[in-house]
């Protein structure tokens, strides 16, 4: 895990500082008449004018304790507008983790048991359409069609104007409205290929010997699913969920400018065009710090799951 | 071998009927100054947004351009995209995962920790920040598409070569004094490369994809350039009146991705020995 921390904040600073374009020569494009001695100071001011090693591991020296550096913007602190959009963003993603599971385990299963019917082929349509859709294309359909044709849902925002003076249930109401569309949509190409995962686990946990025992002691099919066929087939499941959360979290930045949703995807946005390097860096460090937290989750679900790491453990 | 596998593609309806659609947008890509009604690039200001007609069989847009004709120079991007990046992510991937497999110890050690590293960042932060500190063209596209997509084929690629060097017939050329890089390029790649092209198809779609949300955004293909993602953007911004914007050079996207995708698969089963006991 350290060293993997380390490499991440490498590629991070390398990323960006191997770049020609900098700030000071940004702001010039902006102000073509800054005097030399107005750019030497910006340099100074951004720490530019300095060796890159030493700006790395000035640069470290802050991350490891959490201080992210102010941006080029507005000289707020890195750290506090990542804060204050951090939440919109992992609710938004477990909301759409939640969908995926709650969906796409029943479908995998089912499609497994109807392999090669009606159903399964047409699982099979739906995983190709969700692996080849541009899911942000597939955005602007829904918001045309839900949108704008019949007006049933809003399209753009986490909640309406004027929504602070509204009864507690009704923001609630106005809240799901609004994040209906974007859950959805963001849930779509896992929703693909996690149905397609658990389908192809479940066929191999069917044709395995012990379905055959249970089967031939005369168990109901439902126990046989659910004791003995489920928990085996959901185990690498739970991996392939920790794989899709930098997925998810990549995707953030499309859905929420689409979506004009006010988390850290859109952040990160507006700072990768206005070159505001200290934001940018520190959302590249806390978009891939999320996605270990997401594998280090499905190795504990994993453990829960899996009855063998626990008896290793216990004897 | 390969006549059987193209047989067994072909018998593939879906992904014969891909291969000819991926054909006919190439045709279309390269010939495009032919095809095409009119210039992608002439602005009209008598025909703004105008809807689906004969004259403008997928509308005009905001300037008065043809949008048929900007998708079908657009697909001149994707291909050229699709096919370069792909080409970079396999290269890599090849190679890193050919050397951490065949040499294995520490040098397989650090290949499969740079590997991790890359797999932690969500790729598309990755991408867009280079991109965005870097002048975003056509070609810079292409090198970081490839540059954050060759890790899933190093994995591939390793396990190949992992398996393929216990082998007799490596160990002959061993035996017999061959180099560690003919050993590599002449005697075990050649017996992993199915997999790589399996894999190759599949990435073929998925640079095209991430372009597409790249120039979406507006930091890939920059204007007036035709690209599919570009002319989605500019549809965002008038979804409410102009719908033929957003809508065909979705579909653009979407089949043509969806063949890569097709045809990867009909490769994969046409590959998977399971399959060839069968007839």
């Amino acid at each position: 895990m350290i060293p993997i921390l380390f490499g991440i904040t490498l590629i991070c600073f390398v990323v960006i500082n191997l770049a020609p374009g900098s700030p000071a020569t940004f702001q010039e494009e902006l102000s073509p008449k800054a005097s030399p001695e107005a750019m030497e100071s910006l340099k100074k001011l951004y720490g530019l004018d300095k060796p890159i090693h030493e700006r790395y591991l000035n640069w470290l020296r802050m991350v490891v304790t959490l201080d992210l550096g102010k941006s080029f913007v507005d000289g707020r602190a890195v750290k506090e507008k990542i804060k204050e959009r951090l939440p919109i963003t992992i609710i938004l993603n477990l909301l759409s983790l939640l969908l995926i599971l709650i969906v796409a385990i029943p479908i995998g299963i089912y499609s497994a048991f109807k392999s090669g019917k009606l159903f399964d082929r047409l699982l099979t349509v739906f995983v190709f359409t969700g692996f080849s859709v541009p899911t942000f294309w597939l955005a602007l359909l829904a918001m045309i069609v839900f949108g704008i044709k019949f007006g049933l849902l809003p399209i753009s925002g986490i909640q309406s104007i004027g929504a602070e003076t509204m009864p507690f249930y009704e923001r609630i109401l106005d809240w799901i409205k609004h994040l209906i569309l974007p859950v959805t949509i963001m849930s779509f190409a896992g929703l693909a290929g996690m149905s397609r995962y658990t389908r192809s686990s479940m066929l191999e946990v069917l044709r395995q010997d012990y379905i055959r025992t249970a089967r031939a002691k005369g168990l109901p099919e439902r126990v046989v699913i659910i004791r003995h066929a489920l928990r085996n087939a959901l185990l690498p499941v739970v991996t392939l969920l920790g794989l899709a959360v930098p997925g998810l979290i990549g995707g953030s930045v499309i859905f929420e400018s689409i979506f004009s949703i006010p988390g850290m995807g859109q952040l990160f946005y507006s700072s990768a065009m206005a070159r505001d390097y200290p934001t940018i860096m520190g959302i590249l460090v806390i978009g891939a710090l999320l996605t270990l937290i997401g594998n280090l989750l499905a190795d504990i679900a994993y453990f829960i799951v899996d009855p063998r790491i626990r008896v290793k453990r216990n004897g | 071998m390969v006549k059987y596998i193209i047989k067994r593609v072909l018998k593939n309806k879906l992904a014969l009927a891909s291969l000819i659609l991926i054909s006919a947008i190439f045709i279309i890509a390269v010939f495009a100054s032919f095809i095409s009604p009119y210039d992608p690039y002439k602005i009209d200001v008598y025909h703004v947004l105008e809807p689906p007609s004969k004259a403008h069989l997928f509308g005009t847009d905001e300037l008065g351009r043809d949008v048929c004709s900007r998708i079908i120079y657009g697909a001149r991007v994707s291909l050229k995209v699709g096919f370069l990046a792909m080409g970079i992510a396999i290269f890599i991937g090849t190679l890193l995962g050919a050397i951490a497999g065949y040499y294995g110890k520490w040098v397989d050690t650090i290949i499969m920790r740079i590997v991790d590293v890359m797999l932690a960042f969500p790729s598309l932060f990755l991408i867009l920040a280079v991109v965005a500190v870097l002048e975003p063209s056509i070609y810079i596209i292409m090198v970081v598409i490839g540059l954050t997509g060759w890790m899933d084929v190093a994995r591939l690629v390793r396990a190949e070569v992992l398996s393929l060097k216990e082998r007799e017939f490596v160990l002959a050329a061993k035996a017999i004094g061959a180099s560690s890089s003919r050993v590599i390029f002449k005697h075990i790649l050649p017996n992993a490369i199915y997999p790589v092209i399996v894999a190759a198809t599949f990435a073929v779609g998925g640079a095209i994809l991430i372009e597409s949300g790249l120039s979406f955004l507006g930091l890939g293909i920059q204007p007036p350039e035709p690209s599919w993602g570009g002319i989605l953007s500019i549809g965002k911004d008038y979804i409410t009146v102009a719908w033929w914007m957003s809508l065909f050079p979705g579909i653009a996207i979407f089949l043509t991705v969806l063949s890569f995708n097709l045809i990867g698969e009909a490769l994969r089963d046409a590959l998977d020995p399971k399959h060839w006991i069968e007839d």
